[in-house]
C-alpha cells in the first residue's frame, strides 16, 4: 500500500513551471508520511470535480483549550481512510515570524512524528499552521510542543494569535517596539487565546509605520501603526546625493505627497511638518535622506475586518497619538473597556467593528469612556437626524 | 504515597522573539539608520554603528513540506549563522552580516527551485488560503491558482520593473480568511446558488437559532419539513457567504457548475501617498477550470500588463485607476462592465457618480 501512489494526472500539470509547486510539495512529505498520498488522491478528485470535499466541524481539542485546533474531516473517507480525520493545529509564531535553524527542526520533527509533515508557513492571521492530523495525536503533539517552549494559536470566538511586521529587528522606520508588543499582548491574554470567551474572533496587528506590513488597518478588530509627532529627520546632504544620482526630486517626492508639505528649489528640499500627515511616501523614496521623526508611538485604530457577516470594514481612529513607553498600558486600558462592551452588547458572530457600526460610534464612545474628537472622522455627518440627548 | 501528576505545560505562550534573533539584531536592536537594495530580493540594512544586515528573500508556495523547511534550515546553517524569518506575505528571508554568502544562498535557493525576488516594485508572493486542500466553503481552489499565476508572473517576482509595489492576494471564499479586500488584484472564491437544505441531517447537526442568525441578508427562516424542524431559504435574499455553512454542516453550497473566481482591483493598506482602499469589482465571475485556471492567469496577467505600461511611477493600481477613472480602466483592460458592477448592498450610493465629471 505504501509503494502504492496514486494517479494524480491534473495535479501533475501543477508540478510544471517555474514558481516553487506545492504539488511537488506534498508529494516530498509523502515519502515519510503515506497519509499525504490520500490527501493528494482527495485533491485530485476536487480538481475533476471542481469541488471541495472537506467538512466543518465536530468539537476537537486540547484538554482545557476551546481553540487552537481546527477540526476537519473528509466526506469521501471511504476513498480516502487516511484522511477520514485530518484536523489543523494553529501553532503561535515568534513575533516577527523569527527562527533559528534549531528551532525550525524541532518544529520538524514534531510534527513529523504527530502529523502529516505538511506546513502552511504562516496561516493568514499569523500562526505555524500544521496541517492534518488524527484527534489522537493532538494531546501528545501538544504536549511535545509545550516541551519545546511553543504553544498553539487561536481560533474560534477568542482573541487570535496577535502578529506583527519585523519592527525595530530589522527597519529604520519602526516608531515602537511592534516584537515586543506583540509578544507581551499575547502572553498578557492567554486565557482569551485559548478559552475563547466573545461573540466572535478579535484581532490584534502591530505596524512600525504607516507603510502598515501586517494590513493591520485592513484585518485587524484592534489596530496599532507606528506613526511620529515632531518633524521628520532630514539629511540634507543626503538629498543632495540622491538628486546627484539622477533622482526627480520634484516630480517623485514633492507632486507625490498628498499634503502638498514639501518644497523643493534645486537644492534644498523644505519640508511643513505641521502639513505633513505621515504618509510615508517621501520616506519611502529616500531612506538614506528622510526618516520619521524622534517622538514616536503609535495611532490606536479600531474595526477592520473582511467582509462576512455585514461588509468588509478598515478601522478608524480611536487614539491619535500615544507616546512609545505609553503605549502597552494605555492599550490594556482601552482593550478592558472594549471588550467589556463588546461582551454586554455584542450578538453572536458580530465583530467590534459591526457592533459599533450597529449602535453607532458616539456611543461606543461613551461606553469606552473617551472623548468624540475630530480626527475620528474624515467628515462630520452630513444627514441631519441627530438624536439630541434629552439633557441637552 | 501516590506520586505527584506530572504538570501539564499549558498557556505558556509562543517563545520569545529574542531567542530567535541574529548577534547583528540584537546588538542594533532599535538602531537602524536606513536600507538599501542590492538586487531584487536582496537587502542591506544599515544601523547608526555602521553595522550591515543582509537579508535574501525567496518565494515559497506557502503549504510547506518538513523537508523543505529543513532544506531552510539548512542553508540557514550555512550561509547565515542559522538565522532566518518569514515574511507576511510567505517568503523566507535568510539573515546574514556577510555580504559574501549572498550570490551562493541565491545560487542554491535557485538550483532548489525558490526564486529571489518579491522587493519593492515587483510581484511579491500571492497571500492566501486553504482551497480544495483542507477547506469546507472554498468555492475554488487557492494553492493551484496562485502556482498558475506566479508561473505567469515569475520574471515580474524576480524584477522590480512595475511602476510601484503589488501585492496579489487570493481567498477561496467570501469569508476571506486570506483578507483579500484590500489587495491590489484580488481574486475571490465566490459560490453562485443558495445552499441546499439537507433537512434529514439539519436537526441532528445544527442549532435552528444560531444558524437563523447567522445569515447576514435574513434569508433563512424556520421551517417544518415531513414533520421535522428546519429551515428554508429565501433564495432572493441569498448572495452565497457560506457563513450558514460554517456554522451548520447540513446547509452545503459547493457546486461545481456554479462555483468559480471573481477579481477585484485597487485596494491597498499602506497609507503611503493615498489612504487605504478596498479592491473593487473587476470582473463578476470565471468558472473554475482546473488544472491551471487558464482564463483566471490571462485575466490576472492582463490588469498587470496593462497597469505596468500605463501608470505612472509610484502608483499603485488603485491610484493609478482613480487618476484615469474607471471607465478608462474598462476600456484599457478590455473587461466588460455589468449589472453586477453597480453596488446594491447597503450604502449603495455612495458609489454612485454624483458630479458631472466626465472624460469623454
Amino acid at each position: 500500500m505504501a509503494d502504492q501512489k496514486r494517479d494524480t494526472k491534473l495535479l501533475d500539470e501543477l508540478e510544471k513551471g517555474p514558481w516553487p509547486s506545492f504539488v511537488k510539495e506534498i508529494k516530498n512529505a509523502s515519502k515519510t508520511s503515506p497519509v499525504c498520498d490520500d490527501l493528494l488522491g482527495q485533491l485530485e478528485l476536487s480538481y475533476e470535480e471542481k469541488k471541495g470535499h472537506w467538512k466543518h466541524g465536530g468539537i476537537v481539542g486540547v484538554m482545557g483549550y476551546g481553540g487552537g485546533v481546527i477540526g476537519r474531516y473528509s466526506d469521501v473517507p471511504e476513498q480516502f481512510p487516511q484522511v477520514a480525520h485530518f484536523h489543523t493545529m494553529r501553532v503561535n509564531q515568534p513575533s516577527g515570524w523569527f527562527y533559528t535553524s534549531g528551532s525550525l527542526r524541532t518544529l520538524c520533527d514534531i510534527w513529523e512524528r504527530h502529523g502529516s509533515g505538511l506546513t502552511n508557513m504562516h496561516g493568514s492571521t499569523g500562526d505555524i499552521v500544521f496541517l492534518g492530523t488524527k484527534t489522537d495525536e493532538l494531546e501528545p503533539c501538544f504536549k511535545e510542543l509545550g516541551e519545546a517552549g511553543f504553544d498553539l494559536g487561536g481560533s474560534g470566538s477568542c482573541m487570535r494569535t496577535p502578529s506583527a511586521c519585523a519592527g525595530m529587528a530589522r527597519c529604520e522606520w519602526a516608531c515602537y517596539d511592534t516584537l515586543k508588543m506583540c509578544n507581551d499582548v499575547t502572553h498578557q491574554y492567554q486565557d482569551e487565546l485559548h478559552r475563547p470567551p466573545f461573540p466572535y474572533k478579535f484581532k490584534f496587528k502591530f505596524s512600525g509605520c504607516p507603510n502598515d506590513c501586517v494590513a493591520s488597518i485592513a484585518r485587524s478588530d484592534m489596530s496599532v501603526i507606528g506613526t511620529w509627532k515632531d518633524e521628520i529627520q532630514q539629511d540634507d546632504a543626503e538629498v543632495a546625493a540622491y538628486a546627484a544620482a539622477g533622482m526627480d526630486i520634484q516630480n517623485d517626492v514633492c507632486a507625490n505627497c498628498p499634503s502638498k508639505c514639501m518644497k523643493w528649489d534645486g537644492k534644498k528640499l523644505s519640508i511643513d511638518n505641521h502639513e505633513c500627515v505621515r504618509c510615508m511616501h517621501c520616506i519611502n523614496v529616500m531612506p538614506k535622506a528622510l526618516r520619521p521623526g524622534k517622538e514616536r508611538g503609535a495611532t490606536i485604530l479600531i474595526g477592520a475586518k473582511a467582509p462576512i457577516v455585514q461588509g468588509a470594514l478598515l478601522a478608524s481612529v480611536l487614539v491619535p497619538f500615544v507616546p512609545a513607553d505609553e503605549l502597552m498600558d494605555t492599550l490594556k486600558e482601552l482593550v478592558s473597556r472594549v471588550w467589556e462592551f463588546w461582551d454586554e452588547y455584542g450578538k453572536n458572530r458580530e465583530r467590534i467593528g459591526e457592533l459599533i457600526q450597529r449602535v453607532g460610534m458616539s456611543n461606543f464612545l461613551d461606553a469606552i469612556g473617551l472623548d468624540p474628537i475630530p480626527q475620528m472622522v474624515t467628515a462630520p455627518r452630513d444627514n441631519p437626524y441627530i438624536f439630541f440627548k434629552g439633557e441637552e | 504515597m501516590a506520586a505527584e501528576p506530572v504538570k501539564r505545560i499549558t498557556d505558556i505562550g509562543p517563545p520569545s522573539y529574542e531567542k530567535f534573533l541574529h548577534p547583528v539584531i540584537k546588538k542594533n536592536y532599535g538602531l537602524w539608520k536606513y536600507h538599501e537594495t542590492l538586487a531584487p530580493g536582496v537587502l542591506c540594512h544599515v544601523a547608526e554603528s555602521g553595522d550591515k544586515l543582509f537579508t535574501v528573500r525567496a518565494g515559497s508556495p506557502r503549504l510547506l513540506s518538513v523537508q523543505s523547511i529543513r532544506l531552510f534550515a539548512d542553508l540557514a546553517d550555512k550561509y547565515c549563522g542559522g538565522y532566518l524569518r518569514f515574511t507576511s506575505r510567505n517568503n523566507v528571508e535568510f539573515l546574514m552580516d556577510n555580504k559574501d554568502n549572498i550570490e551562493a544562498l541565491k545560487k542554491d535557493l535557485l538550483a532548489n527551485g525558490f526564486p529571489v525576488g518579491g522587493t519593492n516594485n515587483a510581484v511579491s508572493n500571492i497571500v492566501h488560503t486553504q482551497g480544495w486542500v483542507h477547506c469546507h466553503s472554498s468555492a475554488t481552489d487557492a494553492s493551484g491558482i496562485v502556482k498558475a499565476v506566479m508561473d505567469a508572473l515569475y520574471d515580474r517576482f524576480t524584477h522590480e520593473n512595475l511602476p510601484a509595489k503589488l501585492r496579489i492576494a487570493l481567498a477561496c471564499c467570501l469569508n476571506m480568511c486570506g483578507a483579500v479586500h484590500c489587495s491590489d488584484i484580488a481574486i475571490l472564491g465566490v459560490h453562485r446558488k443558495p445552499p441546499k437544505v439537507n433537512h434529514d441531517t439539519l436537526p441532528k447537526t445544527c442549532e435552528v437559532p444560531t444558524l437563523i442568525a447567522s445569515c447576514p441578508t435574513g434569508a433563512i427562516r424556520p421551517a417544518t419539513v415531513n414533520e421535522k424542524q428546519s429551515v428554508e431559504v429565501v433564495e432572493d435574499q441569498c448572495m452565497y457567504c457560506g457563513n450558514c455553512y460554517t456554522v451548520c454542516p447540513s446547509m452545503p453550497l459547493n457546486d461545481p457548475d456554479n462555483d468559480g473566481i471573481s477579481i477585484w482591483v485597487g485596494g491597498k493598506v499602506s497609507n503611503a501617498r493615498t489612504t487605504p482602499k478596498f479592491s473593487k469589482l473587476a470582473i463578476p465571475f470565471i468558472p473554475n477550470n482546473p488544472p491551471r485556471w487558464p482564463e483566471v492567469v490571462e485575466a490576472v496577467v492582463n490588469i498587470v500588463e496593462v497597469y505596468a505600461k500605463n501608470a505612472k511611477k509610484y502608483e499603485r493600481m488603485g491610484e493609478w485607476i482613480e487618476r484615469i477613472g474607471w471607465p478608462k480602466f474598462f476600456e484599457l483592460t478590455g473587461i466588460e462592465f455589468t449589472r453586477y458592477h453597480i453596488d446594491d448592498f447597503k450604502n449603495a450610493g455612495l458609489t454612485y457618480a454624483r458630479s458631472t465629471h466626465i472624460k469623454f
